[in-house]
């Protein structure tokens, strides 16, 4: 009998959570969907939603009037290496804050994360004169410093937070053992840290990925990522929706395949310490 | 983990090879920021013709308008020297070649025959008598009209109509059970949407930006005629949410069937008339933008030019590039290619003298559009600006957008027209006044 | 506990990202003080000199400005609770047991991969048109008349375009959070028969409000710098002008680096005012 209304209460709860997940990711699949119609068809009125002739022309075109593979592979190397340099800068600053803290540590977090609260746009000027000085426009490696230095505070604070939940005294045995600090960080606290640093890592990239405002404006041809990429396909003057559509899913698709096959790393993580 | 190292590892793997693909290259490459227009698209696919022809590689930074427009103007402003063509327009180019930071195009050669570019397009592209943008392609705005649907309505349209039969044909046309509008104009808020087409009809009722002391003219009747008309036309004849309509939206409206009219811009016929996109390819006829009589018309002037910044290293090279793009011969190969209905129109006097080209249904229409109008001269007063939907001085994008915003909500019933003029007048005296013209 | 030496290798390994950061704080913002007292107009020429605080009072004094601070909070607090309070009740759905939780997961939170310019055309173009948008196209389905959004509900319909890309977010955080709540205690609640909205209000709400202060906090970082979402779909027209966007028309379209710089000042002043107002309310929980 239990069981019965168990199992009932289940197949209702199945049905609400599809449902709600359907009308959210619709957007999305409508998109995906709109990058195998013709222009004319893209605009039907009434939309047609699946008995449409599907082609490949909108990818043909794309692929033949962008280089596609150096858009993909800047913002790849863009979006990993400046999570990485992050990450690698803020070990050791999220270990101390964690393991020795002080009485000014939480204020330390918070002005951290207040330097993300300059408006971007405000600086554009002084920063693109900066990087003229500096001779770093349009420079791959430019950009990975400076997302890396969007993305700082963030990932100092999750670190923290991970390093937060190890217990001491493994930290205080290792110690015992006569580790050194670095041998202490590299073989003790970082493998037991490693689904909060993966995830970390994930929450940045996408973050990363998805910066559209540095990225467009300190770019032109070597460095351009993505971004650059959906800038030259939205609103020219005449049809676009479906080739908007592919170059849409073409520069989601590689992070959203990504983020599918590690949500299950970014659930477990994605917790900012707030699990206790 | 292993995902991350691994897309980490194929990223390292792709940079290396489209490095090697770049150091293969020819020794000299030009870049070149364009916009993502259809023409533009075509001349980028013809980019190998052209390194075939000279040796020269061309690397593209193809964006959408606004962003384009960010760009360049933010490398240029700051000698960036990111690019060495640069696609700008009409309002762009005269102040940039006052400032110094165009190449002048003093030294094109005996066979591009510059002279043969259309007057009132070289005209907007110079400063003080100095070209300083070759133009790529020019436009006008014009009416667009289903041939089908004005016969219905028992109407006939006039080569020069008034704006007054145009109301009255749009209230005509105009089938709300069907999804028919009469009428599809621009009122999307921005200086090169909305405020473009609004600018421009309001100088054929007489109206202006500024008078000769540049003082804001938004409290005058002109004006306050030129939105009435205008709102008041759209409310009964146009379509739903035209305060968010812009060129693209107004496009797939008319191709769908939904316009009976649309004025803009005079490339926008070879969209209509391309019965690939629209299945009332057929029944589309072309007039001159309406006026009220007064001397003036409502179309505006328009080019895309290319232009070199000074101070590239690449000078040489992008001189050769801008007048292969602007050539004759240029046009020719892509009539030769793909019809005359898709050369780049506007910017030629022989193109329009040409016989093939002539056989194009918009094509003397398109070049009786362009004649009208007259940067110069737009108004019906005085005024101390030169440009027609635009006054050619550097506050007058960030002025013009605001405007426009300000009438955008009035048509969405945000606020009155008298509100929004009145703010109008406060936000372009006040910029005036902080820029030292009052 | 710590000793004095392993303070003093804290200080170290806290040193570069601290300095990194000091740097890229300072420098920017010393420039946006030097460039906000001065006229710096870009297509003029540049620099034009000292102006004193000339910009500060245009910038503030002008009547796009109190407008566009209370479209900033109005965004910035709509995201917040719709956020929130639907991601609460997905993660409770989420939590309880289903077929295929793994997959409907993925369809939730694949907004939060798209790039907010991308999402922004999608709505905008293939939603929210009020003649070709799929949302008009119910509305007439059911015999409505459809939507104008973006003329009609400008500031409503940002909030709607911003609230998908971050409730994937905010669902993920609080479902990890439940997740981690004891099941014991609650089947012990249920048998004592404390009805579902006690419960809820005395045991799941509690053990949440960690995570909501962690939502809140990351979300307001990002939706006071939402830009994207406007320029795409209104330009700022219709009220949807935030302090953000301001700044943007100052320094990018009227080409005023100097007003803009000001205006950027501003903003930084109105952001500390945030933070401090929502550490006062949620920065207790951040203590623990």
């Amino acid at each position: 009998m239990a069981r019965a209304v168990t199992n009932q209460r289940k197949a209702l709860n199945t049905v609400i959570a599809w449902s709600i997940g359907f009308l959210i990711f619709f957007p999305i699949l409508w998109t995906i969907l709109t990058s195998f119609k013709t222009e004319a068809d893209a605009i039907a009125n009434p939309p047609i939603f699946l008995g449409f002739d599907w082609t490949l022309e909108n990818y043909a075109e794309v692929m033949d009037r962008s280089n596609y593979a150096r858009f993909l592979s800047n913002s790849i190397l863009i979006a990993g290496g400046s999570t990485i340099l992050g990450i690698i800068i803020a070990i050791p600053a999220a270990w101390s804050m964690a393991f020795v803290p002080s009485r000014r540590t939480k204020d330390i977090l918070l002005w951290m994360l207040s330097t993300k609260m300059l408006p971007a746009v405000g600086v554009l000027y002084p920063i693109y004169l900066l990087c003229i000085q500096l001779g770093v426009l349009d420079n791959r490696f430019a950009l990975v410093v400076i997302l890396m230095l969007i993305n700082l505070p963030i990932i100092v604070w999750m670190l923290y937070t991970y390093f937060r939940e190890i217990p001491g005294e493994i930290l205080e045995a290792s110690r015992m053992d006569g580790a050194s600090l670095k041998e202490e960080i590299l073989y003790v606290l970082t493998p037991m840290a490693v689904p909060g640093i993966a995830s970390t890592l994930l929450l940045n990239f996408i973050l990363a990925w998805n910066e559209a405002f540095w990225t467009l404006n300190l770019t032109s041809v070597d460095a351009a990522p993505l971004t650059a990429f959906i800038a030259s396909y939205s609103s020219p003057e005449g049809l676009f929706f479906a080739k908007l559509s592919a170059a849409s899913t073409m520069a989601i698709a590689p992070i959203l395949i990504l983020g599918w096959f590690s949500q299950k790393q970014l659930v477990r993580g994605l917790t900012f310490g707030a699990v206790k | 983990m292993k995902m991350v190292s691994r897309a980490l590892m194929g990223a390292t793997a792709l940079c290396a090879i489209s490095g090697m693909a770049l150091a293969d290259g020819h020794a000299t490459t030009i870049t070149i920021a364009t916009v993502n227009n259809g023409d533009m698209i075509r001349m980028q696919g013809y980019t190998d013709q052209f390194t075939e022809d000279t040796g020269i590689s061309v690397e593209w930074v193809t964006l959408e308008e606004n962003v384009l427009r960010q760009r360049v103007t933010t490398d240029i402003t700051t000698n960036g020297g990111q690019f060495d063509i640069m696609t700008i327009g009409m309002y762009e180019t005269p102040i940039w070649g006052a400032n110094g930071w165009l190449v002048p195009l003093d030294g094109l050669s005996e066979e591009y025959n510059v002279d043969d570019i259309l007057p009132a397009m070289a005209g907007g592209l110079s400063h003080d008598g100095t070209l300083y943008a070759a133009p790529f392609y020019g436009e006008s705005s014009m009416v667009m009209y289903r041939t089908d649907l004005m016969e219905a309505a028992g109407l006939e349209m006039p080569d020069a109509p008034t704006w007054e039969f145009i109301a009255e044909a749009a209230a005509a046309m105009t089938d709300r059970e069907n999804d028919v509008n009469g009428i599809c104009l621009r009122g999307k808020p921005g200086w090169g949407e909305g405020g473009a087409f609004i600018t421009a009809m309001s100088n054929s009722f007489g109206a202006r930006w500024f008078d000769e002391d540049w003082n804001a003219q938004f409290d005058t009747e002109e004006w306050a005629n030129t939105l009435n008309f205008y709102n008041d036309m759209m409310q009964a004849s146009g379509p739903a949410g035209f305060a968010t309509n812009g060129f693209t939206e107004n496009l797939n409206l008319f191709n769908q069937g939904l316009c009976g009219m649309w004025i803009d811009a005079t490339v926008a016929a070879s969209f209509v008339t391309n019965p690939d996109d629209s299945e009332y390819a057929d029944s589309v006829g072309f007039a001159l933008a309406p006026d009220n009589g007064l001397g003036r018309r409502s179309n505006w002037l328009w080019a895309w030019a290319l232009a070199i910044p000074a101070g590239t290293q690449q000078e040489e090279a992008a001189m050769t590039f801008l007048e292969w793009a602007t050539s004759t011969d240029y046009i020719e190969m892509v009539a030769a290619n793909e019809g005359w209905a898709n050369v780049p129109p506007g910017a030629r006097i022989s193109l329009y003298e040409n016989p093939d080209y002539q056989a194009v249904p918009f094509a003397q229409m398109t070049l009786d559009s362009i004649l009208s109008a007259d940067p110069n001269n737009p108004t019906v007063d005085p005024v101390p600006y030169v440009g027609v939907q635009f006054a050619a001085i550097p506050e007058f994008a960030g002025i013009a957008t605001e405007v426009s915003q300000e009438f955008s909500a009035a048509y969405a019933g945000q606020q009155t027209i008298e509100e929004a003029l009145a703010t109008a007048q406060a936000i372009t005296n006040e910029a005036m006044e902080a820029a030292g013209y009052r | 506990m710590a000793t004095q030496s392993s303070r003093s290798a804290a200080r170290i390994m806290m040193a570069p990202a601290v300095f990194l950061l000091l740097v890229w704080m300072l420098v920017p913002l010393g420039m946006t003080l030097w460039f906000s007292v001065r006229s710096y107009l870009p297509l003029r020429g540049g620099d034009q000199g000292f102006v004193g605080l000339e910009n500060f009072s245009r910038f503030i004094s002008s009547s796009a400005f109190w407008p566009a601070v209370q479209t900033t909070l109005f965004i910035v607090g709509g995201v917040l609770v719709i956020s929130i309070v639907f991601g609460i009740m997905l993660a409770l759905l989420l939590d309880q047991p289903l077929w295929g939780q793994g997959v409907v997961r993925i369809l939730v939170i694949a907004p939060f991969f798209v790039m907010p310019t991308v999402s922004a055309l999608v709505w905008k173009n293939m939603f929210m048109d009020p003649v070709n948008g799929v949302f008009a196209h119910l509305w007439r389905f059911f015999g409505g008349d459809p939507v104008v959004w973006l003329t009609e509900v400008p500031v409503f319909s940002i909030v709607m375009i911003v609230s998908w890309q971050w409730l994937p977010f905010a669902t993920l955080i609080l479902l990890t959070a439940i997740q981690s709540l004891d099941s014991e205690q609650l089947e012990a609640a249920e048998m004592d028969g404390a009805k579902w909205t006690s419960r809820f209000a005395y045991i799941i709400l509690p053990h949440l409000g960690r995570a909501i202060t962690i939502v809140i906090l990351i979300q307001t970082i990002f939706l006071l710098a939402v830009f994207a979402e406007i320029f795409v779909t209104t330009g700022g027209a219709f009220g949807t002008r935030t302090l953000t966007y301001l700044i943007y028309q100052r320094v990018l379209e009227s080409q005023n680096v100097g007003l803009g710089s000001a205006g950027g000042v501003y903003a930084i002043i109105l952001a500390n005012i945030v933070a401090i107002f929502l550490m006062r309310i949620v920065g207790k929980n951040l203590d623990k």
